[in-house]
């Protein structure tokens, strides 16, 4: 176990090693937007004066000096927007709590949520109960999040008044308005992940219910509840579990920038939203980066989490 | 006492498929008493372990429709309801299911799957439960038991991953246990082994034991009574003696006449006898080997009962409407018991 821990790290850091490597060539060398020392010089700038710059930023070294150079500057906060001229590392950092709040909270809530219905579903399987969830998660799959957002904002915080209409608070400042502030967000982000979830959990029950030792741990007289649990859903967890390491990386990493902006929350996804409007690659490949970084994290740890809850894995 | 321990009635079980109703077991009865070993033979698909699994309420489902009557010790089990069923399970039933490979949970120690049922029935702290594994690992022939009950399924081989389906039957001494061809994956010296296992079983406990197989040469060796299936229905039964000396199914002379072709090579799975076993979905009427017997007369569209139609023999039951002396010269092929080859229209 500890050999296959080793092993799967070892393989996360070179993961992470390309993975910048090939984003730094995608947004810094083969830029869209043109010669960095150009952006940076302004567009009345002689080409004397980009050349200055070329050289004092190091533009014309080669790639790779360029490269370590880039990574340097961005893990130890002294990167800087090359258009507005802030400290990447301090935006992310402003941005984070929020989208920490967010992703952490409705992480939780739409894991433990569509764990509930999915399993209600599959034992319900065929009757009433799981008619009506099946259609239920047909619309949460299919609500876009930023409508979900506008509705809840104009039905639940501006007409009836139970929500704030926008904003984050901090929890340091009052973990009752944080968590007021949250719980739309929370919900928006939720339910398509909820939706699509709970069906893919349904499917995986059904499908082990089927399994010859699901028939022998009946056959061994146990109830229908130890069952489930110990025989069935031990297994058919794995499959959402994987896809909620990998969707909760990309959302810590910014991915919720729709939910981020209908809500204001101020976070790392609403600074992604803006980096891509002003062509900012300093900060998009930053937050590129952090993304990268949370998804290869979580998949090594959802990979070592499947070594833990299956043996056979461990051998491999 | 006049009640065996197993009755069955008339069972019938149907599957509602898609294309529609399968009717897996279809008119099934038979008896078990107390420290009987009776086998069940009959080529695949003929319903055997479906009759098993009815029998633990294992086929249970909103698609199955089971109707019938099977009592264990006077108690009916099919109509029994889940909280008593699971009492039954397991401890007064076991069953050794077909496939070992699949049949036990991957991601448990194997002896905390065997636990886990001792457990289930028995007043037991872990300790003493996993000292009972142990036992049962040793009794069925698995070498340094305690160090092996740490492993896990995918660590063993078939017949190893048998033996533990096997202790774990054992494990709480059932009064019925249902072998579903539980010698199939193993090598000779071991399939001996597990036979001795079962008539130890038999004569410490008394327990009845239901054994399907289609190698009948194990069948010769343990078995006190023999039930042949075909197609869904018990097509005849009685003592291993009648079975193999007096038969009066001709599907019972094919299976006979296949093992003295096939004598060289034990395990060949039965049997060889030409043309397909019917479709569950549209069984053919009356008789269901009808369409592939060289015997087969007008009679054989209307459904044989299955009953006593020796004249010296009342538990010898069968569904063959041909007289009983014609059956007798029928069967010989070449001086011995088989299924004469087919008559082509
Ligand atoms: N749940 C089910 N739904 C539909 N059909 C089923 C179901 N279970 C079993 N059957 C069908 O019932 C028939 C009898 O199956 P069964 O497993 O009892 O055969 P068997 O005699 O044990 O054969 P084998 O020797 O291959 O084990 C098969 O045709 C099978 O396809
Ligand atoms: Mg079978």
């Amino acid at each position: 176990m500890a050999r296959f821990v080793i092993r799967r790290l070892i393989t996360m850091v070179l993961m992470l090693i390309v993975i910048s490597f090939v984003t730094f060539l995608l947004f810094i060398v083969a830029l869209p937007g043109g010669n960095p020392a150009a952006l940076i010089a302004g567009r009345l700038a002689t080409p004397a004066e980009v050349h200055l710059i070329s050289v004092r930023y190091g533009f014309d070294k080669p790639i790779w000096v360029q490269y370590v150079r880039t990574m340097a500057n961005l893990f130890d906060g002294s990167a800087y927007s090359y258009q507005e001229g802030f400290n990447v590392m301090g935006a992310i950092t402003r941005g984070a709590p929020a989208t920490l709040s967010l992703s952490i909270g409705a992480g939780v809530f739409w894991l433990l949520s569509s764990i509930g219905l999915g399993t209600l579903a599959a034992v319900r399987s065929g009757r009433y109960t799981d008619r009506v969830l099946t259609v239920l998660s047909m619309v949460g799959v299919s609500m876009p999040p930023f409508l979900l957002g506008a509705v809840l904002i104009y039905y639940v915080s501006y007409k009836a008044g139970v929500l704030p209409i926008n904003g984050y608070i901090s929890f340091t400042v009052s973990p009752w308005q944080w968590f007021r502030h949250l719980i739309g967000p929370w919900i928006t982000l939720s339910v398509l992940f909820i939706g699509f979830y709970s069906r893919v959990l349904r499917g995986s029950i059904l499908d082990a219910q089927g399994e010859d030792y699901v028939r022998t741990a009946r056959a061994k007289g146990l109830s229908e509840r130890r069952v489930l649990v110990r025989h069935i859903l031990r297994m058919s967890l794995l499959p959402i579990i994987s896809l909620w390491g990998l969707d909760i990386a990309q959302v810590i990493g910014g991915g919720a920038i729709l939910t981020e902006s209908v809500w204001g929350l101020h976070g790392i996804g609403q600074l992604a939203f803006n980096a891509i409007g002003a062509f900012d690659t300093v900060t998009l490949l930053a937050i590129v980066l952090l993304t990268a970084i949370c998804v290869v994290v979580m998949s090594a740890l959802v990979d070592i989490l499947y070594a833990v809850l299956d043996p056979r894995i461990r051998l491999g | 006492m006049s009640e065996p321990l197993l009755q069955i009635e008339d069972l019938a079980v149907r599957f509602r498929t898609d294309e529609g109703a399968v009717r897996a077991v279809d008119g099934v009865s038979l008896s078990v008493e107390r420290g009987e070993v009776v086998a069940v033979v009959g080529e695949s698909g003929s319903g055997k372990s479906v009759t098993g699994m009815t029998l633990m309420g294992l086929t249970r489902g909103p698609n199955a429709e089971i109707s019938g009557s099977a009592r264990l010790d006077g108690r009916e089990l099919l109509t029994m309801s889940n909280r008593e069923l699971r009492a039954v399970r397991g401890n007064d039933i076991a069953m050794v299911f077909q496939d070992p490979m699949s049949s036990l949970n991957p991601v448990y120690r194997v002896g905390d799957q065997i636990v886990e049922q001792i457990r289930t029935h028995q007043q037991l702290s872990r300790q003493q439960a996993m000292a009972r594994a142990v036992e049962l690992m040793e009794r069925v022939g698995v070498p340094r038991a305690a160090e092996r009950l740490r492993s896990y399924p995918h660590e063993f081989s078939g017949g190893m991953r048998q033996r533990v389906m096997i202790a774990m039957a054992l494990s709480c001494s059932p009064k019925l246990l249902i072998a579903d061809e539980p010698t199939t994956a193993l090598d000779v010296t071991i399939q001996a082994q597990i036979l001795e296992e079962l008539r130890q079983l038999r004569s410490e406990t008394n327990a009845g034991i239901i054994l399907v197989t289609h190698d009948l040469a194990v069948v010769a060796d343990i078995a006190d009574r023999v039930v042949v299936m075909y197609s869904g229905r018990v097509v005849e039964q009685g003592t291993l003696d009648e079975l193999f000396y007096d038969p009066q199914h001709p599907y019972t002379w094919g299976l006979l006449g296949s093992i003295t072709r096939v004598d060289s090579d034990r395990s060949a799975r039965l049997p060889a006898i030409d043309g397909m076993p019917p479709s569950l979905l549209a069984p053919p009427p009356g008789c269901h080997f009808q369409p592939r017997c060289p015997h087969a007369f007008e009679r054989c569209g209307e459904v044989p009962e299955l009953s006593p139609r020796t004249p010296d023999s009342p538990g010898h039951l069968d569904r063959c409407w041909l007289e009983v002396e014609r059956k007798r010269t029928l069967r010989l092929v070449d001086g011995q018991i088989g299924l004469a080859a087919p008559v082509r229209a």
